[in-house]
């Protein structure tokens, strides 16, 4: 490993918000005050086209994010080395402030599922995960940050705490964390597990940002809740209440609202990403710690 | 010698097919059946619904023309048999057309496939490479040249959707907005996609022009080009075809050719 030669993921401290091409108007003339926007890496990765021509005006404007969700960092085969030559293209056209992608798998064999999928937390599926993260950080010549997913299943062979895990990579790869608060409560109601247990273990000094979303509420047979992580809806209260809590102890917390689905007027999601900055005022007020990510 | 991740592997190969089957994978924690079955749907549900939202997108037509249950139940059938090969799913479904020339259910629509490729070579169009159109004005420098040594260079994002139906008609009446009506004398029709500029245009060509463009996108030669659209229709008229191709944005560099060979005529 050869750490030394990544650039450090590093978004500008403050509030951003995941772009939508419905919202490209609005930001251009409003010009608003956000920290950084994130785009999902896989919509740019067409040779040419309006897409390119947006994003182009946009990162004249805004610090950027570029948000991998099909890499399948997490699954078994070898890394799709076609889809991280799209990847190293992006970042190397784009220049983004960061660079992110999830704990979970997508891929199996040659087929894309599109979805972000569980893996049991093992000392096999550590090295696996390591082994990737490597790869990825080496050809991208950057630090990524690794999300903690919303999962639904649990495994039985699963010998880790989530938590565990995602220290254990920081610890050997030197990447850093994408803290999604929302995935956080989600996994945390659908195990029936306490989501300040979780972040009173999380390693917040490896967090590089935070996502806040929303997610459906459905019911499991027998009466217990299920949350779903769906992104189309605002960010619950509860969440809000577990992040001014994070925000107050992570090491970093640009924050990203997250509206991906049942997209709202650009008017509704700056409402939301203007609760999240009275949040980060907060922080700052009461001196909240900062330790750079690096 | 086995493969180093092969447990893993395994258990996500099992996961992989439970989602486009039955019953939930071995291996989850010892949840009781019927909760096991609810957990492992969300996951099931979010790659079934997610692949055919993305089918839906792509072929908006195909789904107004066969209505949205039977829509849902081809791409069902679609997505099992052929999932994306890519995690880039803007290119998703280019296998379609031919799933629905062969769906059983779908043998009464024998135009449906070709509908299907003006939908995806849309979509193809607009994320292809960028390159700029020769503007109009262009063509009068090469009012005196030998036709025999023009070249045309065509757009890179520029498709041809040659069918025996009437299929752009078809997608045609199928836009939002408009109103489907019964063509009654049903003929072949080539469309052609492009997106000279931020637009995607689609429009249906007469043979003759169809045959001068496809012959261009094999071989930049104006001279041969027209020949074949001549040889496909007498009445062709290549200097109006050549003017309309520009004024649409669909060239993007006009060239004469020092290389003549099987051409007559000599440039200095």
């Amino acid at each position: 490993m050869s750490r030394e030669r990544h650039t450090p993921s590093n978004l500008p401290e403050g509030v951003g918000i995941g772009f939508k091409a419905e919202h490209f108007d609005d930001l251009l003339a409003q010009k608003p005050d956000l920290a950084f926007i994130e785009i999902h890496a896989e919509n740019y990765m067409a040779a040419g086209g309006p897409a390119h021509r947006r994003l182009e005006r946009l990162r004249a404007e805004f610090a950027l994010s570029v948000h991998g969700v099909g890499l399948s960092i997490g699954g078994a085969g070898p890394l799709d080395a076609k889809h991280l030559e799209r990847l190293a293209t992006l970042c190397e056209r784009y220049q983004p402030e960061s660079f992110s992608e999830h704990l979970a798998w997508s891929s199996h064999d040659t087929a894309f599922l599109n979805d972000l999928l569980p893996l049991p937390y093992t000392e096999a599926t550590l090295a696996l995960i390591c082994e990737h993260i490597d790869v990825v950080q080496t050809r991208l010549r950057r630090q990524m940050l690794l999300e903690n997913p919303s999962t639904y299943v649990a495994f039985a062979e699963s010998t880790l705490e989530e938590t565990q895990f995602l220290r254990e990579i920081v610890s050997r790869t030197g990447c850093g964390l994408l803290l999604d608060v929302n995935n956080v409560f989600v996994s945390a109601t659908n195990h029936g597990l306490d989501p300040r247990a979780y972040l009173a273990d999380f390693p917040m000094e490896a967090v590089g940002e935070i996502h806040l979303g929303g997610h459906d509420e459905d019911e499991l047979p027998d009466g217990a809740p299920l949350l779903i992580d769906a992104h189309g809806s605002p960010v619950a209260d509860p969440v809000w209440t577990l992040y001014a809590e994070v925000a107050a102890v992570a090491g970093r917390a640009p924050t990203l609202i997250e509206w991906d689905n049942d997209v709202p007027d650009f008017a509704v999601l700056m409402a939301e990403a203007e609760r999240a900055r009275a949040v980060l005022q907060g922080r700052r007020a009461s001196g909240g710690r900062h330790v750079d990510a690096a | 010698m086995s493969m180093p991740h092969e447990d893993t592997h395994d258990g996500q190969a099992a996961f992989a097919r439970a989602l486009f089957g039955e019953t939930p994978p071995a291996g989850l924690a010892p949840y009781p059946p019927e909760i096991a079955r609810a957990r492992f749907a969300i996951y099931r549900n979010n790659v079934a619904s997610s692949l055919i939202k993305a089918l839906e997108t792509r072929f908006p037509v195909i789904e107004r023309l066969v209505g949205e249950a039977f829509f849902k139940g081809v791409a069902h059938a679609f997505i099992k048999g052929h999932p994306p090969r890519s995690p880039v799913l803007m290119e998703y479904g280019d296998a379609f057309p031919d799933f629905l020339a062969a769906f059983p259910p779908a043998q009464s629509l024998p135009y449906l496939a070709d509908v299907a490729r003006i939908e995806y070579a849309r979509g193809e169009a607009y994320r292809a490479e960028d390159a700029e159109p020769v503007p109009p004005a262009a063509l009068a420098g090469f009012a005196e040249a030998d036709p025999d040594t023009l070249c045309i260079s065509l757009h890179p994002s520029l498709r041809l959707v040659a069918s025996d139906h009437p299929a752009f008609s078809i997608w045609r009446m199928n836009q939002p907005g408009a109103t489907p009506q019964r063509i009654t004398a049903p003929q072949p029709e080539t469309a052609l996609v492009a997106r000279p500029h931020d637009g995607v245009i689609t429009l249906s060509l007469p043979a003759g022009e169809a045959a001068f463009i496809a012959a261009l996108r094999q071989d930049p030669h104006f001279a041969r080009a027209a020949e074949t659209a001549f040889a496909r229709d007498p009445a062709f008229e290549p200097g109006y075809a050549l003017g309309r191709a520009v004024s649409l944005g669909l060239v993007t560099a006009l060239d004469i050719s020092h290389d003549n060979e099987a051409l007559s005529g000599d440039q200095p």
